[in-house]
């Protein structure tokens, strides 16, 4: 197992650094200068010179493998060095955001987890009754509906109804749970009941192919309790491309709920990485990018490692 | 009416005036109460966006006047109540020299910086030095608007001297700027990019704390040099990207003002919530559309073609409907309409593609284009920013009124990036161009059209050294009348003789808000008038 870790953990440098050579070419090939957004977007007196100036003052002046070496030698010793756009440390704009970003994607996680699971399995278990048809429905109407959509007509829906709408910043949880979770569990809700409609069919067609398994036929055979039949057989493999996908869904939600973070205003992640790509911040995109390839990378290794862990087999390959 | 009528209605008339002469004698103290400024509460406001530094001598967006400027003082500053006029803000008084070469202000005892320690006339030759001569490696975005300041001096702490190298009807104006907030001397001397990160001023508000894209947060200075201001406690600024939930913050009461301002669809949604609780001030803006062309290409290189996309745009009637639609309304030329310089609507009229005969003014498009050897159904792009408001509707309206002449044009919609490279490089062949401006000032607004290479912002790509002279003339004219002559001359050659581009209309601000927000009105510039000194809460 720990052989396995160990090269699995290997894999992950050269695909961080292929994401790292990308992004950043990607950045420069694409058209617009940073300067010009940020000093003529409001139009106004500014003279060629002050344009001059500020992008010899970013480092925009230096040849393009300057500018890399520069970045990359920072990243390695964990410095993104600063903003384009504000000057300020990235680490530090990443920071203020990041702990919103998780706690959304965790809510969300839990909100998807807590509808599919039990839902997919009871949709298995009552194939073609009208239970099946309704979570079938419930969770098709989930895939099409997009989650700022529906975070649109929730905000409307608290405003015209209640004349209320959720806070519009963001207060950490040992602050004031009750003010954090009245801004949250909107946009959880909303991406969540997306999130989870993926799951639930995933976990409907998993649990339909484990229980005509052999070893469930075996379990049941043996007369074990149903209940035991579908926990603690059928379930647990039943979870494996629902692990997969819940993981991949999570790391997505670290960096990509950009419109529906505008829609309730949350300060994330993905809000700030859409912002810095139209602002041309070539220094904040970069490491943002980076920060969702990392997610991923690691997202992608803890899945393997439980999939190694849930069926040894996979280990032995 | 019969002669019997006529009595018992003069009686009845009469009762009801002296009801309600009572009434109004009974309501008056208590409409009186509600007009008279009350102490305390906080006001909460919506900021599109978040400042990129918190200097405002290197920036020009209004996502740092907002939340930032009532951190600080001016030297002078126009006044909310009677724009564009100017009053002192730390300086009590000031006296100009006769060959109006000196201005020489004096400055109030006693203002104190948020550290406590006292302003003196040297904080403010600091500032000044910093905007005028910045240090190398500082970035001063206007110092170009001083070009004719030779010295500032401090002959002594309460005493400014600005010496210049001509006279210059702009400077008082321009030392008004909403942008030139007083730094502390002993804090530059040390670290010029010291207020690119931190505050320190003498404002109405202390800083408190800033959360980079969740909101900034002002206490009141109870040390604030004008007695018994500021009235508010404090202020909260929320940084909201999206104008949905801009608006929403409104109508849920997350906020109670946003003084950028929304469109008629905002503004109308937040009326119909708030009802008698929203009031809404409305007016011209100093900013405008206009359409840059690329003079260097065929064949717009040919006076004939521009001066026909000019004549075929029917402005008057697209102020009457776009604006029920989007932020855009007056229609004017290169002055902001109803301001001291701009063209009064009968000089505008004479101006090609302002008259109000729009059937005459396309008649004639028609033949220029065909003068000019351009085939109907000429095709050709028009490059447009992807923002809703007001570009979209804009460049709608224009593929629109060029079609009325006969010509085909593409509606190329290009993300921020794009846009403004392909603007800069003269990648176009016709472009959405605007200008935003802080205060009515002829040195600012036609700056846009000097040659190429001088403007940094003349897209159209041109080079007129005509246009050049009158600008220099206009800025050292001995007097406002001279001035405004030199202004239309200067209008003329643009829009009419050489059409080099075009204002297509001025923008219209609309600024929606709680009524229980007191003391702040809307002036033509959102970046003016930010400093929330006189702001007060009806209700908290």
């Amino acid at each position: 197992m720990q052989r396995y870790i160990f090269k699995r953990f290997l894999l992950m440098i050269p695909t961080l650094l292929g994401v790292a050579v990308f992004v950043f070419l990607l950045m420069r090939v694409i058209p617009g200068d940073i300067v010009e957004i940020k000093f003529t977007s409001e139009g106004g007196f500014v003279t060629e010179e002050v344009l001059a100036q500020e992008r010899a003052r970013i480092g925009l002046d230096k040849p393009i493998w300057q500018q890399f070496a520069s970045w990359i030698w920072g990243i390695m010793r964990l410095d993104f060095g600063t903003s384009m756009w504000t000057g300020r440390p990235i680490s530090h704009e990443i920071g203020i955001r990041i702990q919103l970003s998780l706690e959304i994607a965790i809510l969300a996680t839990m909100v998807a987890i807590l509808i599919a699971i039990p839902l997919g399995t009871l949709a298995a278990l009552k194939q073609d009754t009208w239970v099946d048809y309704f979570i079938r429905v419930f969770s098709i109407a989930g895939l099409s509906i997009p989650s700022f959509w529906l975070g649109i007509l929730i905000i409307l829906f608290l405003l015209i109804n209640f004349h209320w709408v959720p806070p519009m910043f963001f207060t950490p949880i040992w602050v004031d749970p009750w003010e954090n979770l009245s801004q949250m569990i909107w946009p959880a809700a909303a991406v969540g009941y997306r999130y989870s409609a993926v799951s639930t069919r995933m976990m409907r067609s998993s649990t339909l192919e484990v229980l005509r398994e052999d070893y469930v036929r075996t379990a049941r055979a043996k007369g074990l309790w149903e209940r035991v039949v579908i926990i603690r057989h059928a379930m647990k493999n039943a979870m494996l491309p629902v692990i997969t996908v819940i993981g991949l869904e999570f790391a997505f939600l670290i960096g990509g709920l950009v419109v529906t973070e505008q829609v309730f205003n949350l300060n994330g992640l993905g809000k700030l990485l859409v912002q810095s790509i139209a602002q041309r911040d070539y220094t904040m995109t970069q490491t943002l990018v980076m920060l969702v390839a990392v997610t991923f990378v690691l997202v992608n290794f803890v899945i393997d490692i439980l999939y190694a862990w849930l069926d040894p087999r996979i280990r032995y390959q | 009416m019969t002669v019997r009528e006529f009595p018992r209605l003069t009686r009845g008339v009469a009762a009801v005036s002296a009801g309600l002469f009572v009434l109004a004698l009974v309501m008056a103290p208590a409409a009186l109460a509600a007009d008279q400024p009350k102490y305390g509460g906080t006001l909460v406001f919506a900021v599109p966006k978040d400042p990129p530094s918190f200097d405002g001598h290197r920036e020009n967006t209004f996502a740092l006047i907002h939340p930032v400027a009532p951190h600080y003082s001016l030297l002078i500053k126009f006044d909310q109540w009677k724009y564009p006029k100017i009053v002192g803000d730390v300086a009590e008084s000031w006296t100009t020299s006769k060959d109006k070469k000196t201005y020489t202000f004096k400055i109030r005892k006693g203002i104190k910086w948020h550290d406590g320690s006292t302003l003196t006339a040297r904080d403010v030759k600091a500032t000044y030095d910093k905007i005028i001569f910045p240090p190398p490696g500082v970035t001063s975005v206007r110092k170009g608007s001083y070009t004719m300041v030779t010295k500032v001096e401090a002959p002594d702490d309460q005493t400014v001297v600005f010496k210049l190298k001509w006279a210059a009807p702009s400077l008082l104006a321009n030392l008004a700027s909403p942008w030139n907030f007083l730094y502390k001397a002993t804090i530059l001397a040390k670290d010029p990019h010291w207020y690119e990160k931190n505050i320190m001023g003498t404002g109405p508000f202390k800083f408190e704390s800033y959360v980079p894209g969740s909101h900034w947060i002002g206490t009141k200075n109870e040390d604030y040099f004008v007695k018994g201001r500021p009235y508010l406690d404090g202020y909260k600024a929320i940084f909201i990207k999206a104008t949905s939930a801009r608006v929403a913050s409104i109508r849920g009461g997350r906020a109670f003002i946003e003084f950028r301002g929304f469109s008629p669809a905002g503004r109308d949604d937040i009326v119909k919530t708030l009802g008698n609780k929203a009031k809404v001030q409305q007016g011209p803006w100093l900013c405008y559309l206009s359409v840059a062309i690329n003079n260097g290409m065929k064949p717009f290189n040919d006076v004939r073609v521009r001066k026909a996309l000019t004549l075929a745009l029917d402005r008057w009637e697209a102020s009457e409907t776009l604006s029920a639609i989007a932020i855009i309304k007056p229609v004017g030329g290169v002055m902001r309409p109803g301001s001291e310089y701009a063209a009064t609507e009968a000089e505008l009229t004479k101006l090609a593609g302002f008259g109000k005969d729009i059937k005459a003014s396309r008649k004639e498009a028609r033949s220029l284009l065909k003068a000019a050897g351009v085939p109907a159904g000429y095709e050709f792009t028009f490059k447009n920013r992807d923002l809703p408001m007001p570009y979209e509707p804009m460049g709608i309206w224009l593929v629109d009124q060029w079609r009325k002449i006969g010509l085909n044009v593409t509606h190329k919609v290009e993300e921020k990036g794009p846009f403004f490279s392909d603007r800069k490089k003269g990648n176009f062949q016709t472009i959405m161009d605007w200008s935003c401006d802080f205060m009515d000032e002829p040195d600012l607004q036609l700056y846009k059209f000097l040659s190429h290479g001088k403007s940094g912002s003349n897209y159209s790509r041109y080079t007129d050294k005509t246009l050049d002279d009158l600008y220099v003339k206009q800025s050292k004219a001995k007097s406002k009348k001279e001035r405004r002559k030199l202004v239309r001359q200067f209008e003329k050659r643009v829009l009419d003789e050489k059409v080099y581009t075009f204002p297509t209309l001025w923008w219209f601000k609309i600024n929606p808000h709680w009524a229980k927000v007191k003391g702040w009105k809307q002036l033509p510039s959102h970046y003016l008038n930010q400093d929330l000194r006189d702001v007060w809460l009806a209700e908290k």
